[in-house]
């Protein structure tokens, strides 16, 4: 292969890095309204009355919107296939508001200054409601989040409003029972998770206007563009017909994006008052009024024999989805489902989960998406199993973690539309990514600890992972290819991308089909009048998903070069081939150049434009696996956490850039250890956030990198294009449950809540 | 209230209110690389230099600069594409959101500190924030500029 698995650099890498105007707000026109939104102070009220009069009457203010200008018709903003198996509980506007930070008023004025002095103007009377704050006993509380009729969800998905549960999720194999009855041993841990921030650097931003035929564009900072057409459509009342969305470049994404929340606003500002609108988001406004990672908490039950061989789990999960339902259900499922499928060899297993309604910012997506949370509960609990057994944590994933080769039933159970052939994990290189792993981290040199001094001790720990790549049957992704005159080629494609480079891979895939030069690949990406439907970028499909549908495109496109190619050289089709940006006729060696090629197909012979388009939509279960191993260093006197060196072995199929791809892993690993130490959404007792600024909310610094040191294993999936598997989620995973453990074996304090911060550390040293 | 600055060389004359910050007053005059993160000078992505120093210009008001020079990157664009095919060489150029502050950042610390440490180069730099590249990445670009520079 000449251009995939090459570490070429981002196509538009250096117009990003000088600083070149590519994002929303670079975009937007200088008369463009100003819009902003007016939230809530309190965590669960009811609107008793709005008076915007005094507001309105400031010079330059255009419209103010209340709930008793919009339309009532509930939907959901979550990104997703539909029917969406998140509930329609959102209203553009309500009388109710839900947490701190939801919607009361859209102002849109002449300018900024003019906008906040109208905000602070509208006087708002609420009648102030008991908010439920605690997920875990948000069932039985006597306040319902969702007290109104006519909210609903197309799919059954266990939605029981009046107990505040948003959905459920529950699936078993085997009898665990017995199963349990017959192991020599038993544990049963809870772990807890926290709400984290995505905190992408571009907040999120839209920018609105009428087109010449009175359509709605929409330019707006996202990771799903057509989701965001229909769901305009839905909630607006237009058809999808008079709405395009234009997606610039992005400034991160981390599933931020995979919900729609800037878009309505500046929508139904330039609907109502045909005039160019723009909304940027403030760093408080992502924080109160977008969503957060959904903390969960995990009960797991594991038995096994007196070896170590795993027989059963019973995984009960609980989650927090706040306000409203996105991304409940998905979430809380990947928990069980893209986690308890690493263990096969049990003979029973179980999941249920729910996710439960309170007052708190609602749960979204955040790369992992529930697998993050499930694989540190159900990985720091094979690690105790581990210590209780005295085997080492390595060992007992060598005996119980799936692979290459083998199945378990749960990979059908759990993706959608599977007949009941098993699906074998043909390409899991999870046994070398453990062992190459331990080799690098100096496992049996470093297990348990190491003593540094009296004051500090060094201990390592390891976890496993996997994610999905794309959604089976569900999230389809299509791509458009088209042989520009002078013999280069323009690739249309939904995907969507966030700064991962996926522009640039899908262009290598392309280039790789078609025999040329990456240079003669023109990328145009997320259109929805232009470019071909695409799910968006989000469970880790882009490589994967839209990957394969830039194969099918090129290949399509490769059968047309090849007809016309015989064509002009009269001779079959068999003797045709591409090379090196030309077209061969094998026989006699004679060529022609593309450029001479297209130039002749567009203004002489045949006069003809070849285009083509390809669609891929995944059929089977092809996941990603990793390895993790964290070495700590734990201050005795303070409890501090630091860490030292992170390994990261990742099965990704084959590597289309491994550049880029090592940077996923880097970023992830280092986003896992925001999550494992210290990254935490707080609320106080009246449900408002703590630290909704990243003055208080602290992501990791440059001084926090240390050593991460990355690898990929050798694989190739047959079902990927070119081999490939996802990579943006999994790398994420092992960090927590791999930290845990690293700490216990430093100094023996195991911490089951996350974020494991030198508060929790030092109060169990001493109380030792 | 008028405001006489330099900006990438050039003189300007801007009408700003006195409640305004450098950041918007760059944006709204054209100067787009100069971006917004946080709001509250914490994240970096705003940084420009102000008479030669870096600093955060979401938090300056624009009245402070009158009678001063300010760099952005639009004004020392071959500088800055020669640091950005370092960071881009080494895939840490990702959503590319933070990289012109980045880029200003390190214009600033090769001015301030010769043959930085890891350490000192880590240090200088930790008020940059980039939630893509994990930083290690970055940590190789720049010292494998600064090596490419002896």
């Amino acid at each position: 292969m000449k251009v995939v698995n090459n570490p070429i650099s981002k196509v538009d890498g250096m117009g990003l890095v000088t600083g070149k105007p590519a994002y929303t707000d670079d975009l937007t026109s200088s008369n463009s309204l100003i819009v902003k939104v007016l939230r809530s102070p309190h965590a669960f009220a009811k609107i008793i009355s709005i008076d915007t009069s005094i507001a309105e009457k400031i010079p330059g203010i255009e419209c103010i919107l209340t709930y008793k200008d919009v339309l009532r018709k509930p939907f959901t903003r979550a990104g997703q296939c539909y029917p969406e198996l998140s509930a329609y509980d959102k209203f553009l506007l309500d009388e109710y508001v839900r947490h701190v930070g939801d919607d009361v008023a859209i102002i849109a004025g002449r300018s900024e200054k003019i906008v906040d002095k109208a905000m602070k103007l509208i006087k708002v009377e609420y009648e102030k409601l008991d908010p439920v704050l605690d997920y875990l006993s948000a069932e039985d509380s006597e306040t319902i989040v969702h007290p109104e009729n006519d909210i609903f969800t197309n799919v059954d998905v266990g939605f029981n409003k009046d107990k505040n549960i948003a959905c459920e999720v529950n699936f078993s194999v085997g009898n665990l029972e017995d199963t349990f009855k017959k192991c020599e041993k038993v544990i049963t841990k809870t772990y807890k998770t926290q709400a984290q921030a995505q905190a992408m650097m571009e907040t999120q931003r839209t920018y609105t206007y009428l087109d010449i035929q009175g359509r709605l564009v929409v330019v707006t900072s996202t990771q799903i563009p057509f989701h965001v057409r229909r769901i305009l459509s839905h909630c607006l009342d237009i058809p999808r017909s008079k709405i395009r969305v234009i997606k610039p470049r992005i400034g991160g994404g981390f599933g931020s994006k995979q919900t729609a929340h800037s878009e309505f606003y500046p929508a139904l500002v330039t609907l109502k008052t045909k005039k160019p609108a723009k909304i940027i988001y403030s760093r408080k406004d992502v924080f109160r009024g977008t969503t957060s990672r959904h903390s969960m908490k995990f009960d797991i039950k594991i038995g096994s024999d007196s070896n170590g061989i795993i027989k059963a789990i019973d995984m009960e999960g609980l989650s927090d989805t706040g306000a409203y339902g996105e991304h409940a259900q998905t979430t809380i499922g990947a928990a069980g489902k893209k986690v308890l499928t690493l263990y096969n060899k049990v003979d029973a297993v179980r999941f249920s989960g729910k996710a439960m309604y309170t007052n708190r910012v609602p749960g979204g997506a955040l790369r992992g998406f529930g697998v993050t949370q499930g694989t540190y509960a159900l990985e720091a609990t094979i690690n105790e199993l581990a210590k209780e057994l005295s085997i080492d944590p390595i060992k007992i994933r060598e005996m119980n973690m799936i692979k290459k080769g083998e199945t378990t039933p749960l990979y059908n159970m759990t993706t959608k539309g599977a007949s009941d052939d098993p699906m074998y994990m043909d390409s899991c290189q999870l046994e070398y990514c453990v062992s190459r792993g331990k080799e690098l981290i100096k496992w049996d040199e470093k297990y348990p600890n190491i003593k540094v001094s009296d004051k500090r001790v060094r201990g390592v720990g390891m976890a496993i992972a996997q994610q999905g790549s794309g959604l089976p049957n569900i999230d389809m992704a299509s791509a458009s290819l088209k042989l520009n005159d002078d013999g280069f080629f323009t690739l249309m494609t939904g995907a969507t991308d966030l700064g991962t480079g996926s522009d640039t891979i899908l262009a290598q895939i392309a280039a790789e089909k078609l025999k040329v030069d990456v240079d003669s690949i023109n990328v145009y990406a997320s259109d929805t009048d232009i470019t071909p439907y695409d799910s968006g970028a989000y469970a880790s499909s882009t490589t994967y998903t839209s990957g394969n549908a830039v194969i099918n495109a090129a290949e399509n496109m490769k059968k047309l070069l090849i007809k016309y190619g015989a064509k002009y050289f009269n001779t079959k089709e068999t003797n045709i081939d591409l090379l090196d940006n030309y077209i061969i006729r094998k026989d006699n060696n004679k060529r022609i150049s593309l450029k001479e090629f297209s130039n002749n197909m567009i203004y002489d012979y045949p006069h003809m434009q070849l285009f083509t388009t390809g669609s891929y939509v995944p059929k089977k279960a092809a996941p990603p696996y990793m390895a993790g191993f964290a070495e700590v260093e734990v201050d005795l006197e303070t409890g501090k956490v630091t860490v030292l060196d992170y390994v990261g072995i990742v099965d990704c199929g084959m590597v289309i850039n491994p550049k880029l791809a090592r940077i996923q892993i880097e970023g992830g690993i280092m986003q896992g250890i925001g999550y494992s130490l210290y990254e935490d959404v707080k609320y106080n007792e009246n449900g408002r956030l703590m630290n909704d600024s990243f003055m208080q909310y602290k992501i990791p610094s440059r001084k926090d990198a240390k050593n991460i040191r990355v690898e990929f294993a050798k694989g190739f999936d047959k079902t990927g294009p070119y081999g490939a598997k996802s990579i943006g989620e999994v790398v994420i995973n092992t960090v927590a449950p791999a930290i845990t453990d690293a700490l216990y074996n430093a100094c023996g304090v195991r911490i089951r809540t996350l974020p494991i911060t030198p508060e929790k550390v030092f109060l169990k040293l001493n109380n030792k | 209230m008028k405001i006489n600055l330099k900006i990438n060389g050039e003189k300007k004359v801007f009408d700003v209110s006195a409640d305004e910050y450098l950041a918007d007053t760059l944006r709204k005059n054209g100067y787009l690389s100069v971006r917004k993160g946080c709001d509250t000078g914490s994240c970096g992505a705003c940084t420009v230099h102000f008479d030669g120093k870096a600093i955060l210009s979401c938090v300056m008001l624009s009245l402070r600069a009158d009678g001063h020079e300010i760099t952005t990157i639009e004004g020392v664009t071959k500088k800055a594409e020669k640091i950005g095919k370092y960071l881009v060489d080494e895939g840490v150029d990702q959503c590319g959101y933070c990289s012109p502050g980045t880029i200003m950042s390190i214009l600033y610390l090769e001015k301030c500190i010769e043959n930085p440490t890891d350490e000192e180069i880590l240090h200088f730099m930790n008020g940059n924030l980039c939630r893509c590249t994990g930083y290690v990445g970055q940590l190789r670009a720049i010292k494998k500029y600064l090596e490419g520079k002896k």
